[in-house]
């Protein structure tokens, strides 16, 4: 049965791992993913998990031993945040490649510098091309629920994939909330036992990350292109199935207040949760405004943006990371890009929010609203427009 | 053969050779340039190994002679990752096997672990992710084939280089004799991790070489081996002298063959007189430019690097007090 | 055997890139890089085998009666074998064109 508890997200991302029965845990410690992997280790130590935890001497250790736990055939779990996930860059793309359905969460985190501990998104849209499937959550209950349905999704035969979960740090990943845990009995049913599909047997030898020449590397890139995209079905598959099984239900890109909405706010993460707040005040005051939430990032939910904004005159993106010297938020230039076909289209805003934990209050989203209205008459005058920022 | 142990590679003096096993895991048709010392050792580590072993290794030249799709000269499962975290990725298979094997996944022995890479993957960039993993103790052996430069990329030097080399990156010039810098010492620093088992070997001591990696395979906790292999290429020497100059590095005292046992220093191949280091130098085009007084120089560090080892050898007591690494991994 | 790769699609590149069959370096021939290779004076071979262990290409096979003998597919002509015999039985001899 499941149980309502309040519990710090964290602590609820451990917990999922644990109910997930992951086997091998590799990770070293970075603000603000640290209470995830000390509440694994914890629970390892008290036998409450039955799994190795590798205590690497860095990030990029923490991914590589990932790959070894993943290779040896180990269900495999780790997580960091920020200059971690900045160190392990490298392999991210190789454990990809060697397609090992490693799960990881990214407690998202400014990069330095200056030095910042809080929140952005600038270190996952650093990793944006690393062939992992990504997706983004806004509270708790996401964070445990999508946590637990990474793990099949990355391990489905077809898929074979790496997986991250991003959420936001400090703000969602430090905050106690209630929420539902799903019980043990429904996750293994939900979530059978890892079967490798790959793995390093002397009964039957193989060789794993050979060198591709240019004959062949761009066939392997081909492949890895359609499994990535291909992988979109199965997502879809186990969002539906976890939401039978729990009554929550997801989808790659989810709407609020949209119907009949000229003005669409796109965020993604916890900005989400304030957002809302902001378009029911704007639509109190009548103001046709509503708010798209960005979850599936990778991959890329071509078709159901596109159907999202089918309607909408304004669409403002709020990217939570800046492309310095480049078409502005990463989110922004992807959506632009992503709506160039459709006719008509809507005139596209990027606003740039929250870097390096900068609050962004239910005021700010009313007010970038009224300036991008203000703007879109005009023109825009601007690639993009930085928020907030004082001089 | 029921035992082929050390004394009986000993007793049977030049036929030794024929009870060495015949199969081949490092196969023909790798694309080591010609007479490549680092591709016979591997051979020969490989046999030692086993068959009931997975190999991790770091890219290099090894790595890129032996595996370019659709191919591959192993016979062991391998796997490359990258460049400096070969010793990680090998921690995690250590790790997944035995979670495996405590959950009742694997039939029979979990495998034996090793992790290969060269001087610049073990000595400079992979050292951090071989020092975590010796640290925390993993049931691994780690063998580094030093070729004493960056050969893969075209002969730069190294912190496993030899002080006077002439490499692509320390070529002598008017303020420069080649490498300026004394040959890092991998062996000590492994030791200094408190490991069960540390080596040295080279291919040109076959025996040496393939029961010290048996035993390094064998023993409980971590294990290092450094192997001297000769690189024409790269040293500027003959092809058909690569063997030659492996014995000639033993001779001369430049890379003396021993063990650290539980932190007890032993010499393997003892050399009643040492030879002048002028006889292994000479044989190679990257110390041609060296002039009388560098090479009394080395001849002279070589000697106290020598008569060092000999003291440690001689310790009364180990380097170190016994770890429970031994132990936990048995 | 492997094939070659520019016959490889995209959709038969196997999961991850790996290889199945242990060993398949052997469909790559190495011989032709050589320009020398070992001839053995069976009448001065002890048939000791130290010409087998120092080969890094383990190409020299060991034939019936204990002698030795090269594989020339594999062989690139290093001369490390004709070097380390133990009773120089083994010559090295240029490759016609």
């Amino acid at each position: 049965m499941a149980k309502r508890v309040g519990i710090e997200v964290s602590l609820a991302v451990s917990h999922a791992v644990q109910l997930a029965r992951a086997e091998a845990i590799a990770a070293y410690p970075i603000t603000p993913q640290t209470h995830i992997v000390e509440h694994l280790s914890s629970l390892v130590a008290n036998a409450e998990l039955e799994a190795e935890f590798i205590n690497v001497e860095s990030e990029h250790s923490a991914i590589s031993a990932c790959i070894g736990t993943s290779a040896a055939g180990a269900r495999t779990y780790t997580a960091t945040s920020s200059q971690g996930l900045a160190l392990m860059h490298e392999i991210l793309f190789i454990a990809s490649a060697m397609r090992f359905p490693i799960v990881m969460t990214v407690a998202n985190r400014a990069l330095s510098g200056p030095l910042s501990i809080w929140n952005d998104h600038s270190d996952i849209m650093g990793a944006r091309d690393i062939g992992w499937i990504q997706v983004f959550v806004q509270n708790g209950q996401e964070a445990f629920d999508h946590t637990i349905m990474a793990f099949k999704i990355a391990e489905h035969r077809r898929v074979l994939l790496p997986m991250i979960v991003n959420l936001d740090g400090f703000i969602l990943s430090h905050v106690v909330e209630a929420l539902e845990f799903t019980d043990q009995d429904t996750v293994d049913r939900f979530l059978p036992p890892y079967h490798p599909w790959h793995q390093l047997d002397p009964k039957k030898p193989v060789t794993m990350g050979a060198f591709g020449m240019p004959e062949i590397f761009a066939e392997f890139k081909m492949k890895h292109q359609v499994t990535l995209m291909n992988s979109y079905d199965q997502i879809m598959k186990v969002w539906q199935e976890w939401g039978q099984l729990t009554g929550r239900d997801y989808h790659p890109v989810e709407h609020y207040k949209t119907e009949g909405a000229k003005i669409l706010l796109l965020t993604m993460g916890c900005l989400s949760e304030v957002a809302e707040i902001a378009v029911d005040e704007l639509r109190d005051a009548g103001v046709p405004v509503g708010l798209l939430k960005l979850r599936l990032w990778r991959p890329f939910p071509f078709a159901a943006l596109r159907e999202a904004v089918n309607g909408a005159e304004l669409l403002i993106v709020c990217d939570r990371a800046l492309s310095v010297g480049g078409p502005g938020g990463p989110v922004l230039s992807e959506v632009r890009s992503v709506l160039y076909p459709l006719s008509p289209q809507p005139k596209v805003l990027g606003y740039i929010i929250g870097l390096g934990g900068r609050d962004v209050p239910p005021e700010d989203f009313k007010e970038i609203v009224a300036q991008a209205q203000a703007e879109a008459e005009l023109g825009p005058r601007q690639e993009f427009y930085m928020y907030g920022v004082r001089g | 053969m029921d035992k082929f142990d050390v004394a009986s590679s000993q007793k049977y003096d030049v036929y030794a050779s024929r009870l060495l096993p015949k199969e081949e895991y490092f196969t023909s048709g790798h694309r080591s340039c010609q007479g490549c010392g680092e591709a016979l050792a591997v051979r020969w580590v490989c046999k030692a190994i086993g068959k009931n072993a997975v190999i991790a290794h770091a890219t290099g030249c090894m790595e890129i002679v032996s595996s370019g799709f659709p191919q591959t000269a192993w016979v062991q499962p391998w796997i490359h990752v990258a460049f400096e975290n070969t010793a990680a990725v090998a921690s995690g298979l250590e790790a997944g096997y035995k979670i495996l094997a405590r959950k009742g996944k694997l039939a029979g022995h979990p495998p034996k672990v090793v992790a290969m890479g060269g001087d610049g993957g073990t000595s400079d960039i992979g050292l951090q992710a071989l020092s975590g993993a010796m640290e925390r103790g993993h049931d691994f052996t780690y063998i580094c084939w030093d070729n004493e430069a960056y050969m893969n990329t075209g002969i730069q030097r190294s912190s496993s280089t030899p002080y006077g080399a002439m490499t692509t990156t320390s070529p002598p010039g008017k303020r420069s004799i080649g490498q300026p810098t004394w040959k890092k010492n991998m062996v000590a620093i492994a030791v200094a991790h408190g490991i069960p088992y540390v080596a040295t070997a080279c291919p040109s001591y076959l025996f040496d070489l393939y029961f010290k990696v048996k035993r390094a395979v064998e023993t409980p906790g971590p294990a290092y081996i450094h192997i001297l292999s000769v690189c024409p290429t790269g040293w500027r020497s003959a092809t058909d002298l690569t063997v030659r100059l492996g014995r000639l590095a033993v001779e001369t005292g430049v890379f003396p063959l021993y063990e650290v046992v539980d932190g007890r220093y032993r010499l393997t191949i003892e050399i009643p007189k040492l030879r002048p280091v002028k006889d292994y130098l000479r044989l190679q085009g990257r110390f041609r430019h060296l002039r009388e007084p560098e090479i009394e120089f080395i001849q002279r560090q070589v000697l106290a690097h020598y008569d060092l080892l000999l003291k440690k050898c001689a310790a009364p007591y180990p380097e170190f007090p016994p770890l429970s690494h031994a132990e936990e991994g048995a | 055997m492997t094939k070659p790769l520019e016959d490889y699609t995209w959709q038969e590149v196997e999961l991850g890139g790996i290889l199945r069959e242990p060993g398949s370096a052997r469909d790559y021939k190495v011989g032709d890089w050589k320009s020398q290779h070992p001839v053995w004076t069976k009448s001065h071979c002890i048939r000791c085998g130290v010409c087998w262990t120092v080969c890094p290409e383990a190409a020299i096979i060991e034939e019936t009666g204990g002698y030795f003998d090269v594989n020339l597919d594999y062989c690139k002509g290093c001369g490390i074998c004709a070097r380390e015999c133990v009773t120089g039985c083994i010559s090295m001899v240029t490759e016609e064109e």
